[in-house]
């Protein structure tokens, strides 16, 4: 049995949620079957060389359907969202290492900006053992908070200008939550501060990290991360096949 | 259904599609989509003798039709591959060529000598990477260079040996009439074209690296015309490579002298596409009646 596969997948539904940030389902039962909260897909841009990493942000074994929510990044990713439903993508899924997730354990899931939608996943198989932080610059730019209370997680959402919710840093936010684990996915400072939290907490950390990518799949050796072997040795890992997720003391500078 | 065999340096090759070497590591991840064995043969990550780290990230980003990459030569060492990565690689039933780097020449022998009695199939000399100070690419961009890493290396390879040849000179036809003087099997060309890419805003190159390799559909052109340059000069047979990412391409290598081609960057865009550019040569092949490979190779009618 394959552990991923490149499949023309057929988009069920593609909407904005913000100016910038799209929200497609495509049909992959077969995808959806392998998939795990945190990995990701390569997905194929017509007339690009390259594919677009873009995190799973839902996985709907039932329905056989993957969710993707992006930001448009480049020109790359701005064709993507110019795709409807009823057209089909090529897509390359699932990549990666996600979220080894622990359904006893009470688990913090910190998200800033386009960082938030891979979280969701794991939102839904914590439910109420997870407390999500979601960070953005300003209320036009909060995406999928309805998304996470359905999960039964509980919310809490901080933004920039203090337009909605918390005004501050997601870390500041989460500073007075108890739990056992934390996983983060945002901005490098946000993470920086999502590791120096979970010390402060004696809690386990995992960071999603992101890298340019050219195979997604560990041929290539082009997305290239600083990590720490068990002895603290410094080498380079890759974000596609060591990663996405990795636990935070493995990561040697979050840049 | 056509011939698709083809002999390079007295290795029967099943068909004339190889994966190329730095795009499809040691075969395992694509193993996963299909069997190895559908493939003419793979060219390894490239090799040094001992292991190399590689570059700082960014090490890749794409380009108009095609990308850069800076990954520098980063490999687990020879040995490493011979006890860990060919024992399960020579099992897939496909051609293994080795590609071997490095910045002595001592280097390279010694690396060579190892894959002396393993079960690979070719050497592939990598004298050609744009992307490490001292990674072999000093030996070849001269004539002389490549004619002195060459016959080194020839004198102590008991594999078939293929010289993978820089496009970043003036005339690579000379390259390739330097190698074959030295002993060379085969040659391949080519390798990358060296490149840069600047963000505008921060004013730093994207490629951590500052200058990356450029490869994908750009290229092609460039190595057709390399391609057709060298086959008329040299006996020995010529391996194509260079942006190729369809069957049409392919058959353009062809033409061009190409005795077999290589797919790199096209895995990165879909990874079926060396199994895509078989069939569909394939088929071009049987819809304009061409029995057998050899009767396209250098069939091209120049004006």
């Amino acid at each position: 049995m394959k552990e991923f596969d490149s499949q023309l997948c057929k988009i069920v539904s593609a909407k904005a949620l913000t100016a910038d940030v799209f929200d497609f389902r495509v049909s992959a039962p077969q995808l959806a079957e392998l998939a795990s909260p945190g990995q990701f897909a390569q997905i194929l841009v017509p007339g690009h060389t390259l594919r677009r990493p873009i995190s799973i942000c839902g996985i709907d074994k039932a329905r056989g359907q993957l969710r993707f929510v992006f930001q448009i990044r480049g020109q790359g990713t701005r064709e993507l969202a110019a795709f409807r439903a009823g057209d089909s993508l090529e897509i390359l899924a699932p990549l990666g290492k996600g979220f080894p997730l622990d359904t006893s354990k009470k688990t913090l899931l910190m998200g800033g900006g386009i960082g938030v939608p891979p979280l969701l996943g794991a939102a839904a198989v914590l439910g109420e053992q997870a407390v999500a932080v979601l960070g953005f610059r300003s209320q036009g730019a909060v995406i999928l908070e309805e998304d996470f209370r359905r999960t039964g997680a509980r919310v809490l959402v901080a933004t920039d200008d203090g337009s909605y919710g918390f005004q501050g840093l997601v870390t500041d936010l989460a500073a007075g939550e108890s739990f056992q684990v934390l996983m983060a996915c945002g901005p490098a400072p946000m993470l920086k501060g999502a590791k120096s939290l979970a010390q402060a907490k004696g809690a386990a950390g995992y960071l999603s990290l992101e890298q340019r990518m050219a195979c997604g799949v560990g041929a290539c050796l082009g997305c290239a991360v600083a990590l720490l072997d068990e002895d603290g040795r410094e080498y380079y890992g890759h974000v596609c096949k060591d990663g996405p997720v990795f636990p935070m003391e493995r990561v040697k500078e979050v840049s | 259904m056509p011939d698709l065999t083809v002999k390079i340096a007295g290795v029967e090759f099943k068909n004339p599609v190889i994966a190329a070497s730095g795009t499809f590591g040691f075969g395992r991840e694509y193993g996963q989509l299909y069997p190895l064995s559908e493939l003419g043969g793979i060219s390894c990550k490239g090799t040094t003798l001992h292991k190399r780290s590689g570059n700082p990230p960014p090490r890749v980003t794409e380009t108009p039709a095609g990308m850069l990459n800076a990954v520098g030569l980063q490999n687990p060492g020879v040995e490493h591959f011979i006890q860990e990565d060919l024992p399960w690689l020579s099992q897939q039933g496909t051609r293994i060529i080795a590609n071997l780097a490095g910045s002595a020449v001592e280097d390279y022998c010694a690396a060579a000598e190892k894959l002396n009695d393993t079960p690979i199939d070719m050497v592939e000399l990598n004298i050609s990477c744009p992307n490490v100070k001292e990674g072999g690419v000093q030996f070849g961009v001269t004539a002389q260079g490549v004619e002195g890493i060459t016959k080194a290396v020839r004198k102590v390879c008991g594999k078939p040996l293929m010289v993978k040849l820089s496009p970043n000179v003036t005339d690579i036809s000379e390259m390739a009439l330097a190698a074959e003087s030295a002993g060379a099997d085969a040659v391949s060309l080519i390798n990358t074209l060296t490149g840069m890419r600047i963000d505008i805003r921060t004013r730093r190159p994207i490629i951590r690296n500052n200058t990356g390799g450029l490869s994908g559909p750009a290229v092609l052109p460039v190595a057709v015309r390399m391609v057709w340059q060298t086959a008329q000069k040299v006996k020995i047979p010529v391996v194509g490579l260079g942006g190729i990412s369809t069957a049409e391409d392919a058959v353009e290598m062809l033409l061009a002298g190409a005795s077999a081609i290589q797919v790199g960057t096209a895995i990165f865009t879909d990874p079926y596409a060396p199994l895509k550019i078989r069939d569909g040569l394939a088929a071009f092949m049987e819809e304009t009646g061409v029995k057998s490979l050899s009767e396209l190779v250098g069939g091209v009618r120049p004006w």
